[in-house]
């Protein structure tokens, strides 16, 4: 019989964010990319070495110190390609360190698209080039073949599970949603409706959202939340079942929640609670498919992600500015492929990122949770305005290229 | 004759046609003779202004001026003048009040012929100077409380100073007879009290040396060599402006004609509802936002332009339509705007009437020999359109508010 165990993972990524980009430059400048002013946060540089030092360095640090300690730790992460060329770029060291975490045979590397991009729902050619990419860059670098899928902001239907189970995955992450879970409880293993090998492994958002948004609000009743009381938390979920799903961002730790919350040794103190039971350990996420049988189907016809109350793609796809972009964007594919253009083809899915549109997201004028909503533009219509003009330039780079056709306004 | 000129903004220290028409209704009238003491509410330099005198009422920079906002009344909450703090002058009330005081210093010294105040912002300022020296009083009216506000009912503290003023006038000019309708209609003031004294334009002003620069629009060019016919409209994102009938009729055009691309020059309020209604119309890479131009990138705006649009529900003049006109575009004005008064090489259309709208500029952007017969029409009609007729027709209105003519 297997230990009842925490399946940790966590989601590293930063975006390349679109700089202020007018009218003006369409046309004449193609550097999308490279905000000129250093102190603002479109600058994909300064935001990058600012992250490293809040998070990345001393969350990696305790990682590998738990690590060292711990026998019974695991830790699965998913990182993506946008992540990974910042990172080369202006903070090498961190590269290192997560390939010293990973060389300890402990910590999963999570397959996903490599620019965390929403084509799934719009191109599954280019999705699965996305897919092949980024596994072709986490093999290069770590030497690990993935194994298990997370698909861009948890978004997941059983379209998605069967395409992962066709493609030779043996795991799939999605959001524990009640709605769909209904009586069922989060903490055991399923397999997606209409499969035949895959697992579904779903967040328990109750005890994850605890850590990853709750931990430092003063306002929130149950704070400070203590490693004694996170415990007790998790051990009232578990109790006999087999697993607690600790899905967050990475950037929780140090960024969402700074360090002077006392989240690095909330962290490290509950994973030494967690583990001074002997009947508990962790689980990377293809451990615990290997650990456990599904214990029943799940179905989720219409895509659910992590994100707000409602769970669905709305903070990516739910106004017309934000549709009109993907549309735009997408409706590019063949044009953009056609040129074997590396740079061209590199900008055009770099604009594919999900934060772009997430930028442009008008949600929160209706239920006014403007934190919910980070955003380095003044407004998501700002936003948006630099988005179609880069897109025009990816036209005009486009009609140069081909010489002729389909400027199109 | 002297003229004591009561004025809130002059080039290069303005923020719209407010200031332009009034420098050069000035220098006009410099020409003509006139010995002209122009009041302005803010201490700066005006390199080009050397044919009259300058009074700065405060010390205020154009900048903070510009935060009070010369075209936007909903500042300006309920103070009366007697309430109004000098001393505060981040408070448009505060800097009316200091104004007055000012006016009322210089109109005792200057003793002017005829005291010439433009729009609410100097109207109190002109009515205290009659009343201190029954000098007779001109109230100049480039746009009304109404037109601001669109269709809201406006301040309710510049309604009334409008009327004052109008009341209190011994003339009254407006820029075009739509403005004359409203002060007729809204403000019940004799018709015969109002001269319609129209805008014009000063074509030497454009001779500076300018030369069109492609590269300032160049996606624009490139698309215009594909075929493309560009629709330009260079105004403030107000409701006044009727931006959004503009933005429905060019999803109408699209839908029926696609090589058509939109430059929307300019900024304000109303920016993100165009932003957000183009999406919704599926059209928001047909449109073209520049944000606030100036300088080069406002000249090139017109040159780039095949068609200007001017969509104005409620325009007392409209001086980019001559603007527009003289870098070369064809003209398809609102009959709500003053300018299409005097205009004749032009298309015309109510600003709700979309599908008219859509029709024009269908019309002129598919059929070349319609667009180059317009575009070279309103090229020598608009130039006709002089600041010395305008100066002509103030002066023989302050001859005639001298005698008495009045009320």
């Amino acid at each position: 019989m297997s230990k009842r165990g925490i399946v940790m993972y966590l989601h590293v990524h930063q975006p390349y964010r679109v700089r202020k980009y007018s009218v003006f430059d369409t046309a004449n400048n193609h550097d999308y990319f490279d905000e000129s002013d250093y102190n603002c946060d479109r600058n994909n540089e300064q935001v990058f070495r600012k992250v490293a030092e809040k998070s990345y360095r001393p969350m990696n640090a305790l990682i590998e110190k738990i690590l060292a300690k711990h026998p019974d730790y695991k830790l699965s992460l998913s990182i993506t390609g946008t992540f990974i060329e910042q990172a080369e770029q202006w903070a090498p060291d961190v590269i290192e360190s997560f390939k010293r975490i990973v060389a300890t045979g402990r910590v999963e590397i999570v397959s996903e698209t490599y620019y965390h991009s929403l084509a799934f729902f719009y191109s599954v050619p280019e999705f699965e080039r996305q897919v092949e990419i980024h596994k072709a860059k986490i093999r290069e670098l770590f030497g690990v073949e993935t194994q298990v899928f997370r698909n861009t902001e948890l978004a997941y239907n059983d379209s998605l599970a069967k395409w992962a189970d066709g493609y030779g995955f043996k795991g799939i992450l999605a959001e524990g949603w009640d709605p769909i879970l209904d009586w069922r409880s989060p903490n055991y293993v399923y397999r997606p409706t209409g499969t035949k090998n895959i697992a579904l492994l779903l967040k328990n958002y109750r005890l994850s959202d605890d850590m990853a948004f709750r931990f430092g609000d003063k306002n929130w009743p149950e704070w400070p939340l203590t490693a004694d009381k996170y415990n007790g938390w998790v051990n009232d979920s578990i109790t006999d079942k087999e697993i607690v799903n600790l899905f967050m961002d990475y950037e929780t730790f140090g960024e969402h929640q700074w360090s002077d919350t006392g989240i690095f040794d909330f962290y490290e103190a509950f994973v030494e609670k967690w583990l001074s039971n002997p009947v508990n350990t962790f689980y990377t996420v293809s451990g615990a498919i290997d650990a456990f049988e599904p214990a029943g189907e799940i179905s989720m016809p219409n895509t659910v992600t992590w994100a707000d109350m409602e769970r669905d793609l709305t903070a990516w796809l739910g106004n017309s500015m934000q549709q009109e972009s993907l549309r735009y964007i997408y409706s590019l594919e063949d044009d953009i492929m056609r040129t074997g253009d590396i740079q061209l083809i590199s900008d055009w899915r770099k604009l594919q990122t999900s934060d772009h549109v997430y930028y442009m997201c008008t949600k929160w004028f209706n239920d006014g949770d403007v934190h919910a909503y980070f955003s380095p533009y003044e407004s998501p219509y700002d936003a948006f305005l630099y988005y179609i003009n880069v897109v025009r330039d990816l036209r005009w780079r486009l009609h140069n290229h081909h010489n002729g056709g389909g400027l199109n306004g | 004759m002297n003229i004591l000129m009561l004025g809130w903004e002059l080039p290069p220290h303005n923020s719209g046609g407010l200031g332009v028409a009034c420098y050069h209704m000035s220098k006009a009238l410099a020409l003509q003779g006139a010995k002209i003491d122009f009041v302005v509410p803010y201490n700066a330099k005006h390199p080009d202004i050397d044919f009259m005198t300058i009074h700065s009422a405060t010390s205020l920079t154009p900048l903070e001026r510009y935060g009070l906002g010369a075209y936007d009344s909903k500042t300006v909450l309920e103070k009366g003048l007697p309430e109004a703090d000098i001393n505060d002058l981040k408070d448009m009330r505060g800097v009316q009040k200091r104004y007055v005081q000012y006016v009322e210093k210089l109109v005792m010294k200057l003793k002017p012929d005829v005291i010439h105040a433009h729009d609410w912002l100097t109207m109190e300022a002109g009515m205290r100077a009659k009343e201190l020296t029954n000098i007779p009083l001109v109230v100049h009216v480039h746009a009304t409380e109404f037109d601001r506000s669109g269709s809201n009912s406006g301040n309710p503290l510049v309604h009334e100073i409008e009327y004052q003023g109008l009341m209190m006038a011994d003339r009254i000019c407006a820029v075009s007879n739509i403005t004359k309708n409203i002060i007729i209609q809204r403000y019940g003031i004799p018709a015969d009290k109002i001269e319609v004294v129209h805008n014009a334009i000063d074509v030497n002003s454009f001779n500076d040396g300018y030369q069109y620069d492609d590269s300032t629009y160049k996606y624009l060019e490139a698309v215009k060599a594909e075929g493309y016919t560009v629709v330009v409209t260079i105004t403030r994102f107000t409701i006044q402006k009727g931006l959004a009938h503009l933005v429905r009729a060019a999803a109408k055009a699209c839908e029926k004609y696609s090589k058509l691309v939109f430059l929307f020059a300019g900024d304000g309020e109303q920016r993100d509802e165009l932003i957000e209604l183009a999406s919704e119309l599926g059209i928001s890479d047909k449109i073209f936002f520049t944000g606030f131009v100036r300088g080069k990138q406002w000249r090139d705006a017109y040159s780039v332009g095949d068609i200007f649009v001017m969509s104005s529900v409620s325009e007392p003049f409209g001086l980019t339509a001559l603007e527009a006109a003289h870098h070369g575009n064809a003209l398809i004005l609102t009959k709500q705007s003053g300018v299409s008064e005097v205009l004749n090489s032009i298309f015309r259309y109510d600003f709700w009437d979309e599908d008219k709208l859509a029709d024009q500029i269908i019309a002129i952007a598919t059929s070349p020999s319609l667009k180059a017969e317009m575009q070279h029409d309103i090229m020598c009609e608009y130039s006709k359109i002089s600041w010395n007729d305008v100066a002509k027709k103030c002066i023989s209105i302050y001859e005639s508010a001298r005698k008495g003519v009045s009320v």
